[in-house]
């Protein structure tokens, strides 16, 4: 299944530096990152944080390959954001092919918005791959917890994401398993026109869904058994530490992040 | 209709670091109107083989024959095959979609292209097999039945294809004695009919033992023993080291015998051991 190749969203356990970071250090990079890539205009802005996510991935200690192995599936986008930039650009002229119209300013634009991508997938990557799922959410939990007083739920909402992480796998399995017992009836997944199809995922989607509620309500009577009660007063086995090198590594992102974004 | 698997390996996400193995060279020929039982601790592999027989799973090496057919080669019409082969899954009742009982267990004969009557006639005749009632139960939600008429609703929506190879995964688990009493009956009811090919995965030694002409036993992907019941419960120390028991009767007379007992150990069901112990016991009684 294509599935696999998908980088963002998987984790890859290790004993790195980037790895070792708090995660609030991690998501607040991240988010600084992707401010960055939206302000920077011009080549050299890109270079630098080209440079700055080559930096983190060579400090994470994570094989390149398999970084830059999450930008396959998303392959389709970045062509085709690529090419309509640079088609439908209008600007000075550099040639022309039959109706499409290449202009100086289009490829221009089209490589520029190529690298943001690039970069932004890339690094928001790097945050997934080097945070354990229960780690990040414990690391919102914590950064949304301030706005709790205007009436966010940062503990449900962190919990939610836990439970929807945790069952992806699981939901995959299930997948794979009732569409093989509807293919050992005869089933057909893979061919007919855009309608059959969409007609034949019933047998797979209905029992899907069925089961999908039957686990949430095994899942909240487990919890509720094991005294849950939502986050009220609640205790954390692993507590988030900000240690000197979030300290560190937070600095240089914020100064970095003011230096290319004024300068650049 | 035989099924011949020839040196089938299998291997997970092959090319990645979570590789595993789950079958190593198994070898094996499954001849037309047999009863199989495979057995085998958890994690043994029997899944993964029994996908083997109507090609859900392709070997990684290795080939396999259906009914003479060559899954393994190109352009090799599966769908066709997995109307031969029938397939119950484990909990086959979560597989459950249609919005009437008629709907779900007609699917399979619909997909192989049978004209209406021919598909009702079929639910009609897979609903008795399985011991229930066509005219009332066709109309109705598969949803809203019990938990055994769903196993059985989603039984019959395999057994309505009319397979001539049935295979089963666990069809018991989960339910209460009297249902696996009746499923395995009903099981046995269709074989002794229709005279097709019957495979069971079992935990059960006693199923296994009462139900089976032949037993194959997997160990880690391979397969360790295969034989009648009474020539595997033999190898009552090899199945131990496996994670296997034998049958209580057959433990029974074990333990008879190492009590100084002249009793035969080849017994399989209760009815052989009381013979058994009668005959032993002679003119003490």
């Amino acid at each position: 299944m294509r599935f696999r190749d998908l980088t963002i969203g998987q984790h890859i356990p290790g004993d790195s530096v980037v790895h070792r970071l708090d995660p609030r250090t991690k998501i607040i990079g991240t988010a600084l990152l992707i401010t960055l890539l939206f302000t920077v205009d011009g080549f050299l802005g890109y270079l630098l944080a080209a440079l700055a996510i080559a930096a983190v991935i060579h400090l994470s200690e994570l094989p390149w390959r398999f970084v830059l192995r999450g930008l396959r599936p998303l392959l389709m986008i970045l062509l085709l954001t690529v090419g309509l930039n640079i088609f439908l650009t209008e600007g000075e002229v550099v040639f022309r092919f039959l109706f499409l119209t290449v202009t100086r300013e289009g490829i221009a634009r089209g490589l520029m918005m190529g690298t943001r991508l690039v970069l932004l997938i890339v690094g928001t990557s790097l945050l997934t791959l080097t945070t354990s799922p229960i780690q990040l959410t414990d690391g919102i939990e914590s950064l949304l917890g301030p706005f709790r007083r205007i009436g966010v739920p940062a503990h449900e909402l962190a919990m939610m994401m836990t439970i929807a992480l945790r069952f992806i796998p699981t939901l995959l399995d299930e997948t794979e398993k009732i569409m093989k017992a509807q293919m050992a009836r005869g089933a057909d997944f893979q061919s007919g026109g855009l309608m059959q199809r969409a007609k034949n995922l019933v047998p797979l989607l209905v029992p899907l869904f069925v089961s999908a509620f039957r686990r949430a309500d095994e899942l909240a009577i487990a919890m509720e058994a094991r005294g849950y009660r939502g986050g009220q007063g609640r205790t954390k086995f692993r507590e988030l530490r900000f240690g000197r090198i979030d300290a560190v590594a937070l600095s240089v992102a914020v100064a970095f992040t003011v230096v290319v974004g004024v300068f650049f | 209709m035989s099924i011949r698997l020839e040196n089938v390996f299998y291997r997970y996400l092959e090319g990645t670091p979570m590789e595993t193995t789950a079958l190593t060279d198994v070898s094996l020929e499954i001849q037309d109107g047999e009863f199989v039982a495979i057995i085998g601790a958890t994690g043994s592999g029997k899944s993964t083989l029994i996908q083997h027989f109507n090609g859900l799973l392709l070997p990684t090496s290795g080939r396999v024959w259906v009914d003479g057919v060559d899954l393994t080669a190109k352009g090799t019409q599966l769908r066709a095959i997995r109307q031969k082969v029938g397939m119950v899954f484990q909990y086959p009742e979560h597989q459950l979609f249609g919005e009437t009982v008629l709907e779900d267990v007609g699917f399979g004969p619909r997909n192989a292209g049978l004209p209406e009557e021919e598909v009702v006639e079929r639910v009609r005749r897979a609903l008795a097999y399985v011991g229930l009632d066509f005219e009332e139960l066709k109309d109705q939600s598969p949803f809203e039945l019990s938990g055994g008429q769903k196993r059985r609703v989603a039984i019959a929506g395999v057994l309505a294809m009319e397979p001539g190879t049935l295979i089963l995964d666990e069809p018991t688990a989960g339910l209460d004695p009297k249902g696996r009493e009746e499923i395995l009956d009903e099981i046995c009811a269709i074989k002794r009919e229709r005279g097709i090919t019957v495979i069971l995965v079992t935990h059960s030694m006693e199923d296994a033992a009462r139900l089976a002409e032949r037993l194959i036993v997997l160990n880690r992907g391979r397969i360790a023993l295969d034989g009648t019941p009474v020539e595997v419960f033999r190898q009552a120390e090899t199945l131990k080291e496996l994670g296997l028991g034998l049958p209580q009767v057959t433990e029974l007379m074990h333990e008879l015998k190492s009590m100084g007992w002249a009793v035969n150990t080849d017994i399989l069901t209760v009815e052989e051991a009381e013979e058994e112990i009668l005959r032993v016991m002679g003119g003490q009684r």
